[in-house]
């Protein structure tokens, strides 16, 4: 397949056979990553500018593995440390890095709409990891690749219920997208003031109980509760929230037999997800981490070559 | 004939062969019933005053002047009682010889600007500023009418004099873009203005419950993830601002009403007598929250552009009068200012350059009647702040507009007049333009083209 796309801002730029083909080429590279030498020449002499304008830890450490595996050259740029304290603005930012010919910019900023804002002025693909509370295109794909070998590829029939901070979630929003797509349903629970608005134009159910939100799930995808929500006034206190929408295993026992847990994490332990329940046999918690490396992988491939890999003989593509 | 015809006083100028679309009575008052289709006829002026406006060649006297105007539409100059021209402070986005110059080019006379500059306008002595600039400028108009400061700073704590401000020029007062979160403040400075015959203008916004403008809450906010604007927002202190007038007896005017919500408020408050008038833009009437969906920052606007339904609700209360008037809000940015991610770029459309075109695409479309385009953008607004309007009976101001409904023009830098492009109408095609405008009978900008151009 010939990779039609410049920049991935959000899995709505894509269709079921494109993120088919995604889920394929990642599920060569974790086989590659579970060799005992990970690293394969395939980006050898490409470079990827790891633009990370607000706080990340693990999306930022899954890009600049998966870059490296691959043999390309990652650079980080951060908020701090970068001209962007000095006042700089994006646009400055953006064509300064361009001056620099990377091949790839993977872009996580604060602002909704940022990573379209870079890309409509790069020629060098913009891969979005992160923007507002707008999209998290990777994190839907690899929560789609942890999802895909649970059910062996099979979302038909299935049943997804997103819980908590829905409003401010981009994980969220991408994985609505993403999950409609390929054949699943979505809920969603949380208690209103976490809610975005219009909801009716969402291709989900909504619940405010989540004993009934859990009847009969496949999946509970929790995310991951902000502490500013409680000072904004949006929600009384840790303890409530806990109590109404924290995750136990009261609520699995309703759900459909072999429900599994995920979360985008970090995660807050006794908050939005009870401890036994994110340790338990039904979490992917770790799995969606592992799963994230070799889709950003295969994201990168994709990307900056613009073509499906071709595999030679000893399974390494080139 | 009139009078000062049958005296042989001298006609300045005769503007021949225009269309008009509004009634025409024999002896040269307006009045009667309009024609629908529009019928050519004859302005003659003199002493910068309109002396009849005749069935064309039905005058034979000749003017110091004629001018041939083929056809084109015949309108009074607007007034516009809401502009941003940044000067002083911000000259860089726009000053008031620029803005002033695309008011000229834009087809209005009057132009009230508000306080919001650098210093803001709560002193005489930037209020004569102002004055003076736009004399040193363009001293046969368009004209300005400097809108004071509400409370010093516009900081919402103290009252401006309103006093001097108002012995200086300034014909309103506003705490505009920064609503006065106080009611009780809000209420006393009513009262204040009052005294001195001047009228408040609220730009309508509870603060506390649209932390983050530009985007309207709705479908495309929460697709987008973007942090929003509700328009009940705008309603609760629309209610606010008629309760007080009402218990009061104090006169209110609403800046640009965005949304069905208050038209609803608005129309309820007239019902009981409350002496309010409001004002809608152009963009509320041609433009939705889609056209922010990709993230245009040129559509970023306070308030936020809204829905279907509100466009349709508006143009009802524009029609029927429970909006009174139309005004551009213009408010000019410079490129790298809106060249920012969408939450970083100030709001404001630039519209003197834009705003006659896109309403009259509204009366050519049969969406807004030509009487109701005319109250909107000049009896009402003359009335409510006591602007000199031209209703082309005999002594009124010849201040009016030759325009050519027919010519397509892109909005683009080459065209506009304004220092700042910032308009979400950037780049298309708008159809008709001023080419000529005449204030006090002195033509100020002047483009006829030459040869004879079809009528309709």
């Amino acid at each position: 397949m010939q990779w039609r796309h410049k920049d991935l801002l959000d899995v709505s730029q894509l269709n079921a056979d494109e993120v088919r083909h995604i889920l394929t080429t990642a599920a060569y590279f974790r086989e590659i990553n579970s060799r005992p030498v990970k690293k394969v020449p395939t980006l050898k002499g490409r470079s990827v500018v790891l633009f990370f304008a607000e706080p990340s830890t693990r999306t930022k450490t899954s890009f600049d593995m998966a870059g490296k595996r691959l043999s390309a050259d990652t650079f980080a740029l951060g908020k701090s440390g970068s001209s962007i304290v000095k006042g700089e603005s994006l646009k400055d930012t953006a064509l300064t890095l361009q001056a620099m010919n990377p091949d790839g910019i993977v872009i996580r900023h604060s602002s909704s709409g940022a990573a379209q804002f870079l890309a409509e002025r790069l020629e060098c693909s913009v891969i979005n990891a992160g923007d507002g509370r707008h999209a998290h295109p990777t994190q839907a794909l690899l929560d789609a690749l942890t999802f895909s070998r649970r059910w062996k590829g099979d979302f038909v029939g299935k049943t997804v219920l997103i819980l908590g901070d829905i409003a401010h979630s981009r994980v969220a929003r991408s994985n609505v997208i993403l999950l409609n797509m390929l054949g699943a349903r979505v809920r969603l629970c949380g208690p209103r003031t976490l809610l975005p608005p219009r909801l009716d134009t969402w291709p989900v159910e909504v619940f405010s109980d989540l004993l009934t939100a859990c009847r009969g799930v496949d999946a509970v995808m929790c995310l991951r509760l902000q502490l500013e929500r409680m000072h904004a006034g949006l929600i009384p206190d840790m303890r409530e929230y806990s109590r109404t929408f924290g995750l136990g295993a009261r609520h699995l026992r309703l759900a459909a037999p072999g429900c599994c847990v995920l979360h985008p994490g970090p995660i807050n332990r006794g908050v939005e997800i009870d401890s036994d329940v994110a340790d338990s046999a039904e979490s992917l918690i770790l799995e969606q981490v592992e799963n994230g490396v070799a889709v950003r992988m295969a994201l990168l491939f994709l990307y900056l070559t613009r073509k499906s890999p071709e595999m030679n003989q000893s399974g390494i593509p080139e | 004939m009139t009078e000062a015809i049958e005296k042989g006083k001298k006609l300045d100028l005769a503007v021949r062969g225009v269309l008009w679309f509004g009634a025409v009575k024999a002896g040269g008052k307006t009045g009667g019933k309009a024609k629908k289709g529009g019928r050519l006829v004859d302005v003659l002026v003199a002493r910068g005053r309109i002396v009849s406006l005749a069935p064309a060649g039905s005058v034979d006297m000749r003017a110091a002047r004629e001018v041939e105007a083929h056809g084109m539409v015949l309108l009074p100059s607007l007034t516009d009682v809401h502009t941003h021209l940044r000067e002083p402070g911000q000259e860089y986005k726009e000053d008031i010889a620029s803005g002033l110059g695309a008011a000229a080019y834009g087809g209005f006379s009057n132009i009230m600007c508000m306080a919001n500059t650098k210093p803001v306008n709560d002193t005489s002595s930037v209020t004569e500023f102002m004055l003076d600039q736009a004399r040193a400028s363009w001293p046969h108009g368009p004209r300005l009418y400097p809108i004071g400061a509400l409370t010093k700073g516009l900081k919402g704590e103290d009252l401006a004099p309103m006093a001097e401000l108002a012995e200086a020029g300034c014909r309103a007062f506003s705490n505009d873009g920064k609503p006065v979160p106080s009611t009780e403040l809000f209420r006393r400075a009513m009262e204040y203005a009052q005294d001195l015959g001047r009228v408040v203008i609220d730009h309508c916004e509870d603060p506390y419950l649209a932390p983050a403008a530009g985007m309207n809450e709705g479908e495309v906010s929460s697709r987008l993830g973007m942090p929003a604007q509700p328009d009940v927002a705008e309603a609760v202190q629309v209610a606010r601002d008629v309760l007080l007038a009402e218990y009061l007896h104090s006169p209110v005017h609403l800046a640009h009403i965005s949304c069905e919500r208050s038209v609803a408020l608005i129309r309820f408050a007239k019902a009981r007598g409350v002496d309010v008038t409001a004002e809608t833009c152009p963009h509320y009437l041609v433009m939705t929250e889609a056209e922010a969906a990709g993230y245009s920052s040129l559509a970023k606007v306070s308030p936020p552009l809204r829905t279907g339904a509100d466009v349709e609700a508006l143009l009802a209360a524009l029609e029927d009068g429970t909006i009174d008037m139309l005004a551009t809000d213009h408010a000019p940015h410079a490129a790298h200012e809106k060249e920012v991610e969408f939450d970083q770029a100030p709001c404001g459309i630039s519209g003197l350059d834009t705003a006659l075109s896109t309403t009259w695409g509204l009366v050519r479309a049969g969406r807004l009647s030509f009487e109701a385009f005319l109250r909107a953008w000049t009896t009402a607004p003359c009335r409510r702040f006591g602007l000199p309007v031209n209703a082309f009976n005999p002594g009124d101001p010849a201040d009016f507009v030759l325009f050519d409904q027919n010519i397509e023009w892109m909005v683009d830098a080459a065209s506009m007049k304004s220092k700042s492009k910032n308009t979400p109408l950037y780049g298309r095609l708008l159809r008709g333009r001023v080419a000529a405008h005449f204030l006090a009978g002195k033509s100020v900008v002047e483009n006829i083209p030459a040869g004879k151009r079809p009528g309709l």
